[in-house]
């Protein structure tokens, strides 16, 4: 059964101000209601005027995924009566959108690259929000927020070329690199990213799942959406075409009314927007550099291996990160940024952002001298973290390493420590006189025991070797 | 030097739904004279209704652009007007607020929709107002009361704070008893507002002089065709004749775009009201929705409770225009349509200057006796040919018929209300 | 010709409240009206835009919005800054 999959993603585009009126976009730490205007709040007699740097942010990345943009291209009103939509139509673009056509590549299920088409790019502005409070009389009604009411988006809409949730993870993130590496977008603001998810399982009818709000649950989403599907058609049931909302909590999908999607949106032109005759502007933006070139370049320049580079190109900050942090070590900065540093991340759910860059330098310099082992050096990256969680100002790997007494044991002290393990082992080292494979490792662990970790075990496995010798 | 103006004249023909009985002005071309607005255009603090329950006790929190020019024109800004709620009617009868009297007949309508404003005027109330006019809301009710109107080029005066019915249509404007002081507000109110995207950057208006020797008059065959009452025909024919007098040369000319210009008028403002109207919805402003019903049924219920039939009735159609299916067949088409009389402007103002017809087909209606919809609409066919292709028209008083008054209509090429405003005059001057 | 199943539903559509009572007129109405429309359907091809002016915008410079008691100010029984309204279910 062959899966077919669409994505219709929409963005927040990284401007100050709204798309049409000129209320502030930093609304986040502010009460409700406090960035609104007679525009966004939908007051008789207000009118729509378009912010230039929206259509540049738009363009730049129409440019960027290689799409088309016609001569002429409108906006349009898209009717429909919501709480959280204060004029009762959305501003967006009909039958002439901003771009059209482009692509993206991704690396596919076999592990080659695989082009996935766009259909289109336009621009429209984003409803308020409607918040439900709890029980009782309170959870009879709803309460809106139009702070948000008004910021500009864009729905970037593929074409259905996506053939698993894998691939959908995967061209999501390519996309959102894309957003950031050309500085008009910020996935570290909540909700500046959105999902609907056409799916389908080939010979059926298509599914559309509205309302994914995480990228997380973009996986989440599909996979049950697939199995759901599946599981119909192996019982010889048959898919309706619906519309369905991902439940996050639940990580399911369910059924909208029918009544909620039977929508006739009755679209026009918007005749209070002039049409956006914008074509020639593409030719004007310089794109930064992207995702891909990066990529290369950091496989050329520092020597990555693809997996590394991939990773750290993957995200905007953190390949800033790493190129901060690198300088001279690449082949420690690449797995220990890669491998360790963005374990311990996700772990903590904690951004790149937040990382000290100097003390991370500085372990890694740590690091490169061999001056801990790579278990302490683990032990002091965490203690790092713990300091930003706990705001307390960030040390340098030196001065945790002395304060905890985590330089690595070497040289004569080391030889004593040895010394007298083996002495208090007897009966191992004459195992291992007698050529028993295990007896060596039994002793080099009794090693890393006495010095807690802060020796590196080959080194013990040869001092051993030595005594053992004489 | 400013002052305070003490509005204390009754309103026996209930042209004002709001009245400021004392107002403070500034110094300015306008410095203490009178204005009344139409209640559908913005002023801070003071209800604005659209003469709609849907708004009722709703209070702007900002000014209409022409609100901020007039006050510091030095207006004496003294209250909202009647009219037809969100200018859907052609009698000022359609208002929560009750019709308006016709100053020169109280048993007739003002004609409408800025009924209000032209009764105001008409009956000495104020000197001047501000109407709005859609597909003919100034001029056919300064028609109906024998006093001048003017609607300005579509993007002339900023929309912003004017409560939009159809939005690619409409146009704020000025009401007055003579020429001049038409004019007069009409310098103060037009020119470029960043806040409206549709509105132009052009230079201010040139003083008014009368003006109409050698001008080219068209004058339709359309405009006095079927529908228009003979008597109002004759009226405005023998006041073509005396703009002749005048030095005025006058062509025959035909528009056969005319015969569609009223279903595109219909199906595109009622498209673009039906949009306009969805925000109504008791939430943000307005009366409150029953906050304990599911959203759909307190919405629907609350326009049902609140829109006028006729409202409602409009917002039905335009849904309907503008309905899967449809959309190709009327909203599509009346755009079409709507070129085409564009283009039939174009053509005929290659050969004249100025064209002319009557304001509306009658004489103002009885009280009362407004009859069904589709007949109403039909009166609007002599105004709207304007609205569609966005050009300016005056209408002034010339003469009467069976005693009320008739209007003529003067239309420009886009941006010529120099042009129309200074042949209105010369014809004022040379009738008085 | 239009049904009054076929205005019913553009009622729904339109979320516009009519009675039973009213549905026969409106119907008619609705009738009448329509049927003066088709004129139109004289016309060959339909355009979809009449929209002239292009290019028109504003920089990206925030401006002062309202204040959150203006915001509200004609919204019915506020609650913790948020206006209140029916809940979609």
């Amino acid at each position: 059964m062959t899966v077919i999959i669409g994505l219709e993603i929409h963005c927040q585009l990284n401007t100050q101000t709204k798309l049409f009126c000129g209320c502030s976009t930093d609304y986040r730490e502010d009460g409700p209601n406090t960035h609104v205007c007679p525009v966004c709040l939908g007051l008789p007699g207000s009118l729509p005027i378009t912010n230039r740097q929206a259509v540049i942010y738009a363009l730049r990345v129409a440019k960027a995924l290689h799409c088309e943009v016609p001569e002429v291209s409108e906006f349009a009103r898209k009717n429909y009566f919501y709480p959280d939509l204060a004029k009762a139509y959305q501003i967006t673009q009909y039958d002439k959108p901003l771009a059209v056509g482009g692509y993206i590549d991704i690396e596919g299920e076999d592990g080659g690259e695989k082009r996935i088409q766009l259909t289109r790019i336009h621009m429209e502005e984003d409803p308020g929000r409607l918040l439900h409070m709890g029980s009782g009389d309170r959870g009879r009604y709803t309460l809106v927020d139009y702070n948000r009411s008004g910021v500009p988006l864009i729905e970037i809409v593929t074409e259905p070329e996506l053939s698993s949730p894998k691939e959908a993870r995967r061209f999501l993130n390519k996309l959102r690199a894309t957003l950031e590496y050309l500085g008009t977008f910020d996935s570290e603001k909540e909700g500046s990213l959105r999902v609907d998810a056409n799916i389908s399982i080939k010979g059926h009818e298509r599914v559309e799942v509205k309302n994914i709000t995480s990228y997380k649950g973009v996986e989440k989403a599909l996979m049950f959406e697939i199995t759901r599907q599946k599981g119909m058609i192996r019982r010889n049931a048959t898919i309706v075409r619906e519309t369905r909302h991902y439940q996050e909590a639940r990580g399911v999908t369910t059924s909208a009314r029918s009544k909620e999607f039977e929508h006739d949106y009755r679209y026009f032109p918007e005749p209070d927007l002039a049409l956006l005759r914008v074509s020639s502007w593409v030719d004007e933006i310089t794109l930064p550099e992207l995702p891909d070139a990066r990529l290369d370049r950091f496989m050329k320049d520092y020597g990555l291996s693809k997996n590394h580079a991939r990773t750290l190109t993957g995200d905007l900050r953190l390949a800033d990160f790493f190129e901060e942090v690198c300088t001279g070590i690449p082949e420690i900065a690449a797995p220990w940024t890669a491998d360790i540093l963005l374990g311990e991340l996700n772990y903590r759910d904690m951004p790149i952002s937040k990382v000290p860059v100097q003390a991370f330098r500085s372990l890694l310099m740590e690091v490169k001298k061999a001056s801990v082992t790579d278990k302490s050096a683990v032990e002091v990256l965490r203690l790092m973290l713990n300091q930003v969680m706990d705001g307390t100002p960030p040390e340098m790997a030196d001065e945790i390493i002395a304060r905890l007494g985590l330089a690595k044991e070497e040289g004569d002290s080391i030889v004593e420590i040895v010394t007298s393990v083996l002495a208090e082992h007897e009966a191992a080292v004459a195992d291992h006189r007698a050529g028993k494979p295990g007896a060596i490792n039994f002793l080099v662990g009794q090693v890393m025991k006495a010095t807690r970790g802060r020796a590196d075990p080959k080194e013990i496995g040869r001092i051993i070797g030595d005594l053992l010798k004489e | 030097m400013g002052g305070r103006f003490v509005f204390e004249k009754p309103d026996p023909h209930n042209a004002f739904i709001t009245r400021c009985m004392d107002v403070a002005y500034g110094d300015g071309p306008l410095s203490g004279i009178p204005i009344g607005i139409k209640d559908n255009i913005s002023t801070a603090g003071i209800p604005t209704t659209c003469a709609s329950k849907i708004l009722e006790g709703y209070i702007p929190p900002y000014d209409a652009h022409v609100i901020t020019l007039l006050r510091s024109a030095g207006a004496a800004i003294v209250g909202k007007t009647n009219m037809d709620e969100f200018g859907m009617g052609t009698t000022t009868e359609n208002s929560a607020y009750g019709p308006t009297q016709n100053p020169a007949d109280p048993t007739r309508a003002p004609g409408g929709s800025s009924g209000g404003s032209a009764a105001a005027v008409a009956s000495g109330l104020v000197r001047m107002a501000l109407g709005t006019d859609t597909g003919g809301s100034i001029r056919c009710p300064a028609s109906f009361c024998g006093i001048v109107g003017l609607k300005p080029t579509y993007g002339r005066v900023s929309r912003h704070g004017l409560i939009a019915y159809a939005n690619s249509f409409e146009q704020i404007g000025p009401l007055a008893r003579n020429v001049g002081d038409c004019a007069l507000l009409y310098s103060v109110i037009a020119g470029y507002d960043p806040k409206d995207g549709t509105s132009l950057d052009l230079p201010p208006p040139a003083p008014l002089q009368a003006e109409i020797q050698g001008k080219r008059i068209g004058v339709p065959a359309e405009f006095f065709g079927e529908g228009v009452n003979p008597e109002v025909a004759d009226v405005v024919r023998s006041a073509i004749d005396r703009l002749a007098d005048l030095g005025a040369e006058v062509v025959s000319c035909t528009m056969p775009s005319m015969r569609y210009a009223l279903a595109a008028y219909y199906v595109t403002s009622m498209g673009e009201a039906a949009s306009n109207l969805g925000r109504y919805d008791g939430v943000r402003y307005g009366p409150a929705p029953e906050f304990f019903r599911p959203w759909h049924d307190a919405y629907s219920r609350l326009r049902k409770e609140y829109f006028s039939e006729e409202v409602r009735r409009r917002i039905l159609l335009g849904t309907f225009s503008l309905s899967a299916g449809y959309q190709g067949k009327y909203y599509a088409k009346a755009q079409k349509a709507r070129s085409m009389v564009r283009s039939d402007f174009n053509r005929l103002f290659e050969e004249v200057d100025i064209i002319a017809g009557p304001t509306m087909p009658s004489v103002a209606f009885r009280l009362g006796k407004s009859c069904d919809p589709l007949s109403m609409y039909l009166a609007d066919i002599l105004t709207v040919p304007a609205n569609l292709a966005g050009i300016p028209a005056v209408s002034v008083p010339c003469g009467t018929a069976g005693g009320l008054p008739v209007g003529l209509q003067l239309m420009g090429r886009h941006f010529a209300e120099d042009e129309i405003l200074a042949a209105a005059l010369a014809f004022e001057e040379g009738s008085a | 010709m239009v049904s009054k199943e076929e205005v019913e539903h553009i009622a729904a559509i339109a979320d516009i409240g009519i009675d039973d009572s009213e549905l026969e007129l409106f119907t008619s109405q609705f009738n009448e009206i329509i049927g003066y429309f088709d004129i139109l359907d004289s016309i060959e091809e339909g355009l979809d835009s009449t929209q002239t002016r292009h290019n028109v915008f504003r920089e990206d410079v925030p401006l002062p919005s309202l204040s959150q008691e203006d915001a509200l100010l004609n919204s019915t029984d506020p609650e913790d800054g948020f206006i209140r309204a029916p809940r979609v279910i």
